[in-house]
């Protein structure tokens, strides 16, 4: 039998030369161009790291495509980010140009570094989630075509980070994003009431709605739903799968904006609503990828350099916000869920 | 020339960006199971919805954890993913690889499983996706063989990770990639064995610039930091200023304590360190001229969460500095203590910040040993409703009367 429990595989096994001989002392860096990094260590060692978009849905023909170029230009030796990118580590400065050259010969986009978007964070939609209300690596192939040119160069006021959550469980984490999506529904969950009956545990699934929308049904032996208290979030779903919230007709997309995690200047913060609702039109989501990139050109051409999405929209006001961005201000926008209070206005100062 | 069968996700192979739709079609020459991932996948273009069937359970011998059932709602058109269950892999600390173990990986799942990947899922692991449930435990003894383990699912730790660290970054303030290895390793029961309240993730970032997502993304999340001086070195900060970097403007003018001053003149830059609050602001802006200090150690929080349930937190400040060095007992046995706290206490799915929230920090601090401190609020409360606890009070309470 084959052992258990052995851990991940060493780190220190994975790293190149270079990295293992200046670990810990590293002096400074620089962004030689967009997607090129260079590391200086204190013994003056350096080495490059060239970041590489990829789609994290992965083919093992296309690792095995990473690895014959990381054999043939780093030793065989890469890594990749927190946010999907590739990065190969050249040791070797002369194979900095050709690695780039070839690259580029195989459509492979070099960038994320700096004032860019970098690749998107996402979770994995109709390919593979049983709960989605939209796709995820669709979407994420449609927005980063049109956003490419924002990837590659470093252009932008600041950092973008841009996210993706197939549903509102957010595998993807994506609160804290200056631009998220997020798959949603909007009606009540229709009830099957054979298998709520047969495959659920009544008092789990009452007890998982957050607003108290789902009472016990004993005729049935089942459960009905308050409708008007339903906010849509899945989750007795998630413990029932007699309760089926799925809907094409009326599933589709919210956008979030002005989220971070990063303390420079400001604290972490998490991202407001400032779509309530697009239409999941696939194969390529037009509506999505307009109103990203109209919401990601609106941040380009108001924030001052350095000045994060949050940090922008903090100093104008979410009002000129609204404005300058040209989209309607709703009663989805105020928030009746847990926690509102505190972000209602309560200081008379405020523009026209 | 024969019409295509996936006309909507063919619309995925155009454009700069690298399309997964191209990758898969030539995956699928010759894995029938990719081939009807693709139909299915179409098919929920089509719907506008998903076509996986709710939960199932499957694993391998020896662990709770680490495989995901996944069957298809429609697997009488589709057979070759009726079946197409998850493995998660436990990837090394920064996601470092060489290409042979990567190589190895790709022959392990090529032999197993659909050829599908993700690098990497959410929580970090490497994503195997689409095997059949009795290439499950062949699939995972050839990983063990490679030395690969799998990662945590369901209702235990989940597999932790961490920023590149000390590997590669020069504001790496403690090993993140170590600690990352230690606890995971320390873990493995706990991370393999289901037997918690709801999930419990850890994330490792170096410093405040959090490329980890700690803060957002983990219940337990470390932060690098250090408790003395920024050091400054002025012929470099004066480099920056010659080769056209607005000092004043971008870097001075954005210190959010106004701990920075500039002497235009001089080309030097004063800092009075007790007002520096360590944002990382003038650091990031002029690496070569500025490094954090050396007495250097970790914030440590607690709480951070998605919205589901009843909102998303991000992480409280617990621990303001702690020194998080090898073998990391302080710190494990912090872990230790919160997690006897919330599986005593929490109900079934409820995630450690909401469990606080709902029983107070105070309580939370108590029970686990931890001295509150000013670090740890942004403000202080704003109203009288607190609580003594008894051995603060004089006395047995009221007297009685007569």
């Amino acid at each position: 039998m084959s052992q258990t429990d052995i851990g991940p595989p060493y780190y220190k096994d994975m790293l190149p030369p270079v990295m293992k001989e200046n670990y810990g002392r590293w002096k400074y860096h620089e962004i030689v161009r967009s997607g090129v990094l260079r590391h200086v260590a204190e013994t003056g060692a350096e080495v490059y790291s060239v970041r590489v978009g990829s789609a994290r849905l992965m083919t093992v023909d296309r690792v095995r495509e990473i690895c014959d170029l990381a054999d043939k230009y780093c030793d065989g030796y890469l890594r990749f980010t927190s946010r999907h990118n590739v990065e190969f580590l050249v040791s070797d400065k002369s194979k900095v140009e050709p690695l780039l050259q070839e690259l580029k010969e195989r459509g492979w986009p070099v960038g994320g570094t700096g004032n860019s978007i970098s690749n998107m964070i996402h979770t994995q939609g109709w390919i593979h989630c049983h709960t989605p209300a939209t796709d995820g690596s669709g979407i994420v192939k449609a927005v980063m075509d049109d956003l490419y040119e924002y990837f590659v160069d470093m252009k932008l006021p600041a950092k973008l980070r841009i996210a993706l959550a197939c549903c509102l469980n957010m595998c993807g984490a994506v609160h804290c994003s200056d631009i998220a999506m997020v798959g949603i529904h909007r009606k009540p969950p229709v009830i099957d009431h054979d298998i709520v009956s047969k495959q659920c545990e009544i008092p789990t699934l009452i007890a998982s709605c957050p607003t108290a929308a789902i009472r016990p049904n004993p005729k049935l032996k089942s459960v009905e739903v308050t409708e008007e208290r339903c906010m849509y979030c899945g989750n007795c779903y998630t413990m029932c799968p007699g309760m089926k919230i799925a809907d094409p007709e009326n599933d589709g997309v919210a956008i979030f904006v002005g989220g971070k995690v990063s303390n420079a200047r400001t604290a972490p913060m998490f991202s407001r609503l400032a779509i309530p609702y697009l239409p999941n039109n696939p194969p390529r989501w037009p509506e999505v990828t307009a109103a990203v990139r109209n919401l990601v050109e609106v941040w380009a051409r108001n924030a001052r350099k350095g000045e994060r999405y949050g940090e922008w929209i903090e100093r104008i006001g979410w009002e000129r916000f609204f404005e300058l961005a040209e989209i309607p201000f709703t009663d989805k926008h105020i928030d009746d869920f847990t926690f509102a209070i505190p972000t209602f206005r309560t200081a008379a100062t405020f523009k026209w | 020339m024969a019409e295509s069968r996936t006309p909507l996700l063919d619309e995925l192979e155009k454009g700069p960006w690298p399309s997964f739709i191209t990758d898969m079609k030539k995956l699928a020459q010759r894995k029938p199971a990719v081939q009807d991932a693709l139909g299915q996948l179409e098919m929920s273009y089509r719907d506008k919805k998903g076509h996986w069937k709710h939960g199932g359970i499957v694993g391998v011998r020896g662990y709770g954890g680490g495989v995901i059932g996944r069957y298809s709602d429609v697997g009488n058109v589709f057979p070759n993913v009726a079946e197409f269950h998850t493995m998660r892999v436990n990837q090394p600390s920064g996601w470092f690889y060489t290409t042979e173990k990567l190589r190895q990986l790709c022959d392990i799942w090529e032999a197993y499983g659909s050829g599908l990947t993700n690098f990497h899922g959410s929580t970090g692991d490497i994503i195997l996706l689409g095997t059949v449930t009795q290439n499950l435990q062949p699939a995972f003894d050839a990983l063990s063989e490679a030395g690969f383990d799998l990662g945590g699912s369901g209702s235990d730790l989940r597999t932790p990770s961490a920023c590149v660290g000390p590997a590669r970054c020069e504001w790496a303030c403690i090993d993140t990639l170590e600690l990352c290895h230690d606890v995971t390793n320390t873990f493995q029961d706990e991370l393999h064995r289901p037997m918690w309240p709801y999930k419990f993730k850890i994330k490792v970032a170096g410093c405040p610039n959090d490329c980890a997502a700690a803060v957002a993304r983990a219940d337990l999340s470390v932060i690098g930091t250090w408790r003395d001086s920024i050091r400054i070195d002025q012929e470099a900060v004066r480099e920056y200023a010659d080769g056209g970097l607005d000092v004043g403007r971008a870097v001075v003018h954005k210190c959010p304590t106004g701990a920075l001053s500039w002497d235009a003149e001089k080309k030097e830059l004063g800092l009075k360190a007790e007002e520096c609050n360590r944002c990382m602001h003038c650091i990031n802006m002029m690496p070569r001229a500025l490094r954090p200090g050396v007495e250097r150690g970790a914030t440590i929080l607690i709480g951070g969460k998605a919205t589901i349930l009843q909102t998303a937190f991000l992480s409280w400040v617990i621990v303001p500095f702690m020194k998080l060095e090898p073998p990391y007992e302080e710190f494990k046995d912090l872990l230790r203590r919160i997690w006897e706290w919330w599986d005593e206490n929490a109900k079934t799915r409820e995630r450690v910040g909401e469990l606080i929230y709902r029983k107070g920090m105070r309580e939370f601090l108590k029970a686990v040993g931890l001295p509150p401190a000013p670090q740890m609020v942004f403000r202080p409360r704003a109203n009288p409703y607190y609580f003594w606890w008894s051995e603060e009070l004089e006395g047995n309470g009221h007297k009685e009367q007569g």
